[in-house]
């Protein structure tokens, strides 16, 4: 079931996107949500005006989108494929945490974040797709 | 009750992936340009399972936000990943997915990191 070379520029095109838009998303929520002046604890209301903050929205709207984008991943690759590449992203989080978050990364993170990216690279190299499901898009 | 939690989200988490990747694979390739993902969209309104799907993923975060209330993220993390697993085995045995043995390995290697990461 190979697919043209078109289609695997895309999916990892696809991919860096979705792996960029989560840790933005991420990366903004968490900036924000720690510039808020009380810790919302389990008050709902306290959450939804924390949306209100200019970088919990857009870490909010950043999110939405990695999920849409992740949506439009699935349609291109398998799930087996998509859980262990899009892992990266526990990498990529730890790196930004570290640089611009400035918070303590364990060695022990450190070595999960390497045992990600050697996992995720094995399941990089196997064909994206291995079924065929009949198109029923309008 | 925090094994209660993790297995709601467990749950709804597994359920929602497949649901997603069965859809999905179903309704054709998407982009994510403008068209694209307002084609997406629509793809979602008029499928009754990918809206299944959203809603698990809702069910899911909710019960991730209630147990990382009473239990360390180190705990949620690696108790979350254990939804990895159980997707690898159903993309396998429902979805139908050829998971040869380098997938199969990688995704362990992940798992064991996710897990290290969590911890």
């Amino acid at each position: 079931m190979s697919r043209p070379p078109n289609h695997l520029l895309k999916t990892y095109a696809i991919l860096l996107l979705f792996i960029a838009q989560k840790a933005a998303g991420n990366l903004s929520l968490a900036w924000g949500m720690k510039r808020l002046p009380e810790n919302p604890g389990a008050n709902p209301l306290a959450y939804v005006q924390a949306m209100l903050d200019p970088f919990v929205a857009a870490g909010v709207v950043a999110l939405i989108l990695a999920l849409l984008t992740r949506m439009v991943l699935l349609s291109l690759a398998d799930l087996s494929f998509v859980l262990p590449v899009t892992a990266i992203g526990y990498a990529v989080a730890a790196f930004l945490g570290k640089v611009v978050l400035h918070e303590t990364v364990s060695s022990r993170r450190w070595a999960g974040t390497f045992l990600i990216c050697v996992g995720a690279a094995l399941v990089g190299s196997t064909p994206r797709t291995t079924t065929i499901v009949e198109d029923k898009s309008s | 009750m925090k094994w209660f939690l993790v297995a709601i989200m467990v749950a709804a988490t597994v359920l929602s992936d497949v649901l997603q990747s069965h859809e999905m694979k179903r309704a054709g390739e998407q982009s994510v340009g403008a068209r694209g993902l307002a084609r997406l969209l629509r793809a979602i309104v008029q499928r009754s399972f990918l809206m299944m799907a959203i809603g698990c993923m809702a069910v899911s975060f909710f019960s991730f936000m209630a147990l990382v209330r009473t239990e360390p993220l180190s705990f949620a993390v690696p108790a979350s990943a254990a939804s990895f697993v159980l997707e690898t085995l159903l993309a396998k045995l429902v979805l139908r997915e050829h998971i040869g043995v380098r997938r199969a390995a990688g995704a362990l290697i992940v798992l064991a990191g996710v897990v290290l990461v969590g911890g």
